[in-house]
């Protein structure tokens, strides 16, 4: 990975006698935070919506969680150019893939697909991804493939640059057999918690349940956010 | 299958041999001669947004190298399809022939398929291209048009990302710019405000950026067609040449002529006939 940050650094050989400020040289980063659980009948998918070139903020409404296909979505963190790219080429390979099975596709499946891309370009790439979804084999289902290209399917997952922030609120309030109503209630305040302590992380929360019937998409706004500081 | 890229397909991997020319040259001019020109950077203040009846694109017109003013009256605003238009900051060579390979891959589409090219088609074959060569092509575009589907506008960025939002601005002076579009842009506006908006963004760009200056170019893409207005503004701050540096036929005297007659003989004379039919 350091590798790939210097060489992107090293690109821009014209950087004396710039009229483009340092920060508008780096690479459109999500610097994100991203999170998933699992429900009985779904998942729970939520986003914030900041994208930053270095401390400038490029995007104050990305929409970071991107359809796969149907029932399946990912989460994006880390590289903008990255995760758009890997997310169009699994969303053409999963795409194939269903219409040769002509059955709608598996969530583990993308996932995979998700993890060979990942691991296989791990030095060029810089992309932490949370793949999640419903299929009717295993329901709803929440797979982490971080940077380096590691997958593990877990009920409940964090990513991004503000999951730092939120691991003990995660640990100490995921209860297993929520309702999504409460998975929504959840997302909603981890990802607030997230928001206010990350510097890379803001705007809006986005957030998707995804079930046998489809999907519904909330958005929370900026002062709708909850609030836990007293001052 | 009508394919965007017609003339050529890509080949796989990079090709990197104009990097090792440059520093071999690099090293032969350092000797104290000469230095490798400067590149020449658009140093830009671009910004567009959507309005009800279309999309307004708008940009100023200073290209520096350098320190130095390279060129006072830089066309920004590349032309795609009759549909859609491009503005570009970055290096003005990445922008110039980025956007025309684009221009010239949708017109052979189009004339492939019969179809008018969409917005999103533009914007995916950019971001393959400059995702293929890893933020190396140092383009940074707003696209914008208007097709069957409705007004857009995007960003691509020069590592291939890209982003759909109604309002953008972009270049070094993109910060001034994105404050005035921030506080005035409501969704749905109309034309003449949505003009009037673009050129205070711009203008916001011109006065507080080194880098962008001269004049301001507007591109209004409507449903019914475009209109390129260049300049849309000129610069308050303009200059009158002293003299004219054109020099009529007697400035440099003669002092003596040689006419040569030049030999020549037909030596061979075939008549072909075109069918014009």
């Amino acid at each position: 990975m350091a590798a790939y940050m210097s060489a992107g650094r090293s690109a821009n050989a014209f950087s004396t006698h710039d009229f483009v400020p340092e920060w508008a040289q780096e690479e459109v980063s999500t610097g994100t935070t991203i999170m998933a659980v699992e429900f009985d009948g779904g998942v729970v998918i939520g986003a914030d919506s900041r994208t930053t070139t270095g401390a400038y903020i490029a995007n104050r409404v990305t929409d970071k969680l991107t359809p796969i296909h149907d029932h399946i979505f990912c989460c994006r963190s880390g590289s903008a150019a990255d995760t758009q790219a890997v997310a169009d080429a699994v969303t053409y390979q999963l795409g194939f893939h269903s219409i040769e099975l002509d059955e709608p596709p598996l969530v583990q499946t993308a996932a995979n697909l998700f993890q060979q891309m990942c691991y296989r370009y791990r030095e060029e790439l810089m992309a932490g991804i949370i793949v999640a979804g419903w299929d009717k084999r295993r329901g709803g289902q929440v797979y982490t493939v971080p940077m380096g290209g590691m997958i593990v399917r877990q009920p409940v997952s964090v990513g991004g640059s503000g999951s730092s922030y939120i691991y003990g609120f995660m640990d100490s309030n995921y209860k297993p057999g929520m309702t999504k109503e409460e998975c929504l209630h959840f997302c909603t305040q981890a990802l607030a918690l997230a928001m206010e302590r990350d510097g890379s992380s803001g705007g809006v929360a986005r957030l998707a349940a995804i079930t046998e019937e489809g999907l519904e998409r909330r958005v929370v706004l900026g002062h709708q956010l909850p609030k836990f500081s007293n001052t | 299958m009508a394919l965007s890229n017609v003339l050529e397909i890509p080949t796989s991997g990079f090709n990197f041999e104009n990097v090792a020319r440059n520093v071999a040259l690099e090293g032969l001019l350092e000797g104290g001669q000469t230095k490798t020109p400067k590149p020449m950077k658009t140093g830009t203040t671009i910004a567009g947004l959507v309005c009800k009846e279309g999309v307004v694109l708008g940009a100023d017109t200073r290209a520096t190298s350098g320190e130095v003013v390279a060129d006072k009256m830089c066309a920004k605003i590349h032309y795609i399809s009759p549909n859609i238009y491009c503005c570009g900051a970055g290096t003005a060579a990445d922008t110039e022939k980025t956007t025309d390979l684009l221009s010239s891959n949708l017109t052979i589409f189009s004339m492939n398929s019969g179809r008018n090219p969409r917005v999103v088609m533009a914007v995916n074959i950019l971001q393959d291209m400059l995702f293929r060569y890893r933020g190396q092509i140092g383009a940074s575009l707003i696209l914008g048009g208007v097709d069957c589907n409705g007004n857009h506008l995007y960003t691509v960025g020069p590592y291939g990302s890209i982003d759909n939002v109604p309002y953008l601005a972009m270049g070094s002076g993109d910060l001034a710019a994105l404050g005035i579009l921030e506080d005035r842009f409501k969704p749905n506006m109309e034309m003449e405000e949505a003009k009037e908006l673009v050129r205070d963004a711009i203008h916001s760009g011109i006065m507080s950026d080194l880098g962008s200056g001269n004049n301001i170019d507007i591109c209004v893409i409507t449903k019914q067609g475009v209109d390129y207005i260049r300049p849309y503004q000129e610069s308050e701050y303009k200059d009158k040449r002293q003299k004219r540096y054109k020099y009529g036929p007697g400035t440099t005297s003669i002092l003596t002529e040689k006419i040569v007659p030049l030999e020549l003989e037909v030596v061979q004379e075939t008549v072909q006939r075109m069918d014009t039919a």
